[in-house]
C-alpha cells in the first residue's frame, strides 16, 4: 500500500513544521483527554506553563529541573557522537552519587572547600569507571554495548538498595531504610538559590561545544562516528578513543549523581537518578547531539514536568493522568521525527505505476 | 502537504473554539488558587494515589472531611499524590507553599526530614507531620494515632477465626511503629488462642500492590489461614480471598476489595484531628504540641465486623472496646515477654510511651525477625 522513503528535500522551513504540527497534534489529543476528565484543556495548558514562569521560586525548580537533564546529555552526546550507544547514563549517575556519597558519609570531618572538590572528583571517577567497563568490553571483545550498558544500569541500583537497607542504613532512623542526612560541609554551596551545579553545567556545555567542534579528539570521535574503517585507515587508535572517551561520557554523567546528593537531595536514595538518564538520553537525541541545543530541549522538558507537577495541584488532576499528558507530548514529538526523517509513498492500488505523494 | 497542514490546522482550530467553549461553563473550578492571605488553605502530601484504598485513601477522607467541615470558613485544600520518601517530598512541599499553602500535611514517616529542613525555612506555615518523631516548638509537630488499641481487638477478631493457629501478617517497614502494631495484633491473638503464632514477612515497602499480595500468598502456601497487614494496599485482602482465606485489613474499611475474605480492619479517622487543629488555627489557639490520641479522641477505630468473622467476635471485641474506652484495660499491660521469654514489661506495669515510640523487639509468639 505504502512505502518508507528516506527524504532528500529535507529543508529547516519543513522540518520545523513538522515538529510544530506534531506539538499542536499533542495538545489536541491531550485536550480531548483532559475534557473527557472534566477540565478546560486551554486553561490546563495555561497553567502548565504557569508552573514554571508563575513565579520565582518555579522557574528556580525548572532550572533545578533542567541542569542533571544538561549536563547528563553533554555526556550522553560524547558516546553517541561515536555511534556507541551508551543507555547506561542511569547506572552513572548512581555510581556518581555512590563515590561522592562515600566521601560525604566518610570524610566528613574536612572542611567544605576540600570535600566537595574531593566528592565531584569521586563522582567523575565512579561514574567515568561505569562506563568504561562496557567499553572495554566493546573494544575488546566486540560485546553489544546497549544491553551492557543498560544491565549494568540495574546492578548500580541494586548496589545502592542493598546500601541503603544493609550497611549504610541510618542507626538514628529506628530501622527504616534510608542513609543519614548528609552534614551542611558536603553540600553543595548555591549561587542565586540554585545550587552551583548550574555554573558548572553551563561551564560544561562550552567546554563540550569546543571539544567537540574544535579539537583534534572531537574530531577522531566524529570520524570513528561516520566511519571505524575510515578512522582505522586514517591511523587513528580506534580502541584507544573509544575507551577514554567513554569514560569521559560516563564522568560527566558522574557529576551529575554528585549535583542530585549534594545540591539538591542532601542524601543518597536509590531514586537518585528518577529516570534522570533515560530522559537524557531522549533530549541528547532531538537535540541532534549539539552542546547548545540540548539546553534548549532539556529546559523545554523541565517545564512539561514542572508543569506536569503544577497541574496536579492547581486542577487536581490525577498524578497519572498528569503523567500521560506529558507521555502524549513526547510521543507526538518524537513521532514526528520519523516523518522528518522519511516520507511515505502512497501507491495508487490499480496503478502501481503512479505514485501520489503524501505529506 | 499544504492539504495536510490546512486540515490540520481547520482541527485545531475546530477543538480550539469547542475548548473554550465549554470552559466557559466550567470556570471556577480552579478559583482555588487565589484565596485570600488569611484563609487556611492546606496541602497535603501522599505516598501513595488516593484511590489505594487503604492508608492514602483514609489521609484523604480526612482531607475531604476538613474541607467539609470547615470548608464555610473559607478552609480550602490541596493534595499531592505518589510523593517518594525523598527530595521530592521537600519539593512537594515548596511547590504547596508556593501555591499558598500555609498548612502542611506530610503523611509519611520518609517525609520526617525534609519536613524539618522546610520548617526551619518557612517559619510562617505550619507543618504536620505524620507518624515521625522530629517537631520543633514554633510550626512543627508530629501526629499519629494509638492504632495499636484497635490491632489488638483485630487480633481477637484474627485468632477466632484462625483454625490452624498461623495467622500472616505482612508488615512493610522495620520501624517502631510497624513493630509495636504486630506486638499489639500478637498480644490480641494470644488473648484468646495463647499458642496462636504470628508470622510476619516484610516488604520494606507501604505500598506496592503487587509485592504485598505476593507477601500475603507466600504466607497463605506456609499454612497461616488469617493474614493482617501493616501495608498501603488492600493486595493482601486479595490474596486471602483468592486462597479462600481471611484477612484484617488495614487504614479504611475495605469489605468491598474482598468481600469473602474480609473480617474487620483497624482504620483511621484522620478528619477528627485534621479539623480539630484547623479550627484551632482559625482561632488564633494553635500551639506547637504533638498529638497522639486513640480509640477515645476517635482517631482510631476498629471497623464493623463481617459476616466472616466466628461467631461470638463482635460480643468479645466489644467487650474489650469498652474497657480501653473507659480506660480500665491497657493493650500493653504486663506482663509482656520478648521471643526469647525474657519479661520485657512486669506483671502490673504498663508499657512506656517512650518504650512503645522505640521499641525494637518482638513479643513472644510472633515467628518473624527484626535486622540490626
Amino acid at each position: 500500500m505504502f512505502r518508507v522513503v528516506k527524504r532528500t528535500d529535507l529543508t529547516r522551513r519543513k522540518s520545523a513544521t513538522f515538529r510544530l504540527l506534531a506539538i499542536l497534534a499533542a495538545l489536541v489529543t491531550s485536550g480531548v483527554f483532559l475534557m473527557l476528565l472534566g477540565f478546560n484543556p486551554l486553561k490546563v495548558y495555561v497553567s502548565m506553563l504557569d508552573g514554571s514562569f508563575g513565579s520565582a521560586y518555579r522557574f528556580k525548580e525548572a532550572i533545578i529541573k533542567t541542569v542533571p537533564l544538561v549536563v547528563t546529555s553533554l555526556g550522553i552526546a560524547v558516546a553517541f557522537r561515536m555511534k556507541f550507544w551508551n543507555i547506561g547514563a542511569e547506572g552513572q549517575i548512581i555510581m556518581g552519587a555512590f563515590g561522592a556519597t562515600y566521601f560525604a558519609l566518610f570524610f566528613n570531618q574536612l572542611p567544605a572547600v576540600v570535600l566537595i572538590p574531593l566528592m565531584m572528583l569521586a563522582a567523575i571517577v565512579a561514574g567515568g569507571l561505569w562506563a568504561f567497563i562496557p567499553a572495554f568490553f566493546k573494544a575488546h571483545f566486540g560485546t553489544n554495548e546497549t544491553l551492557f550498558t543498560l544491565m549494568m544500569n540495574y546492578i548500580a541500583l541494586k548496589w545502592i538498595n542493598y546500601l541503603q537497607y544493609g550497611p549504610w542504613k541510618d542507626p538514628k532512623a529506628l530501622g527504616f531504610g534510608k542513609i543519614a542526612m548528609f552534614k551542611d560541609n558536603a553540600l553543595m554551596p548555591k549561587l542565586f538559590g540554585i545550587h552551583m551545579g548550574w555554573v558548572l553545567a553551563v561551564i560544561l556545555v562550552v567546554i563540550m561545544y569546543i571539544f567537540i567542534n574544535k579539537t583534534k579528539r572531537g574530531y577522531e570521535i566524529q570520524v570513528i562516528g561516520e566511519s571505524e574503517n575510515t578512522a582505522r585507515y586514517a591511523g587513528m587508535n580506534v580502541k584507544k578513543i573509544i575507551l577514554s572517551s567513554l569514560f569521559l561520557s560516563g564522568a560527566i554523567c558522574g557529576l551529575v549523581g554528585m549535583f542530585q546528593v549534594s545540591g539538591v537531595n542532601g542524601t543518597l536514595t536509590y531514586q537518585v537518578a528518577g529516570g534522570v538518564g533515560y530522559t537524557a538520553i531522549i533530549t541528547t537525541w532531538l537535540a541532534g547531539l549539539s552542546a547548545p541545543v540540548i539546553v534548549i530541549v532539556c529546559f523545554l522538558f523541565a517545564v512539561l514536568q514542572q508543569g506536569g507537577t503544577f497541574i496536579q495541584t492547581a486542577f487536581q488532576i490525577p498524578a497519572s493522568a498528569a503523567q500521560l499528558i506529558q507521555g502524549l507530548i513526547l510521543f507526538f514529538v518524537l513521532g514526528s521525527e520519523f516523518f522528518v526523517q522519511y516520507r511515505l509513498i502512497i501507491r495508487d492500488g490499480k496503478n502501481p505505476e503512479k505514485v501520489k505523494e503524501a505529506a | 502537504m499544504k492539504k495536510l497542514l490546512a486540515l490540520m490546522l481547520a482541527v485545531a482550530m475546530i477543538s480550539a473554539a469547542l475548548l473554550s467553549g465549554c470552559g466557559a461553563g466550567s470556570s471556577g473550578d480552579d478559583s482555588a488558587a487565589s484565596t485570600g492571605a488569611k484563609a487556611v488553605k492546606a496541602g497535603f502530601i501522599y505516598i501513595g494515589p488516593i484511590g489505594d484504598g487503604g492508608y492514602t485513601y483514609a489521609h484523604d477522607q480526612g482531607r475531604l472531611f476538613l474541607e467539609k467541615e470547615l470548608g464555610a470558613k473559607g478552609v480550602t485544600t490541596t493534595f499531592l499524590e505518589n510523593v517518594a520518601e525523598d527530595a521530592s517530598s521537600e519539593k512537594a512541599m515548596k511547590d504547596l507553599i508556593d501555591q499558598g499553602c500555609n498548612v502542611i500535611f506530610a503523611t509519611s514517616f520518609g517525609y520526617m526530614e525534609y519536613v524539618d529542613r522546610v520548617a526551619k525555612e518557612y517559619p510562617d506555615v505550619k507543618f504536620f507531620h505524620c507518624s515521625g518523631y522530629l517537631s520543633n516548638d514554633t510550626n512543627f509537630v508530629n501526629y499519629f494515632g494509638r492504632i495499636e488499641q484497635t490491632r489488638y481487638l483485630s487480633g481477637i477478631a484474627a485468632a477466632l477465626k484462625s483454625k490452624s493457629g498461623k495467622i500472616g501478617y505482612v508488615a512493610a517497614k522495620q520501624i517502631p511503629e510497624v513493630i509495636r502494631g504486630i506486638n499489639s495484633f500478637t498480644l490480641g491473638v494470644q488473648s484468646v488462642s495463647p499458642t496462636a503464632t504470628v508470622n510476619v514477612k516484610w516488604t520494606d515497602t507501604w505500598y506496592d500492590p503487587t509485592l504485598e499480595k505476593n507477601a500475603a500468598t507466600a504466607l497463605l502456601n506456609d499454612g497461616c489461614d488469617v493474614i493482617a497487614q501493616h501495608q498501603d494496599t488492600t493486595g493482601p485482602q486479595i490474596a486471602a480471598e483468592e486462597k479462600n482465606a481471611f484477612a484484617i485489613g488495614y487504614n479504611s474499611d475495605s469489605s468491598k476489595a474482598a468481600p469473602k475474605a474480609y473480617i474487620t480492619a483497624p482504620i483511621w479517622n484522620w478528619g477528627v484531628y485534621y479539623v480539630d487543629q484547623v479550627q484551632k488555627i482559625l482561632d488564633g489557639t494553635w500551639k506547637a504540641e504533638n498529638y497522639w490520641g486513640g480509640l477515645k479522641e476517635g482517631v482510631v477505630d476498629l471497623a464493623p465486623i463481617t459476616e466472616n468473622a466466628a461467631p461470638g467476635t463482635k460480643e468479645t471485641v466489644e467487650a474489650i472496646k469498652a474497657k480501653i474506652l473507659d480506660g480500665s484495660f491497657n493493650v500493653f499491660a504486663g506482663p509482656i515477654k520478648d521471643q526469647t521469654g525474657a519479661v520485657r514489661v512486669a506483671e502490673g506495669a504498663v508499657m512506656s510511651d517512650e518504650d512503645q515510640l522505640s521499641c525494637k523487639w518482638f513479643v513472644q509468639g510472633v515467628n518473624g525477625k527484626i535486622d540490626k
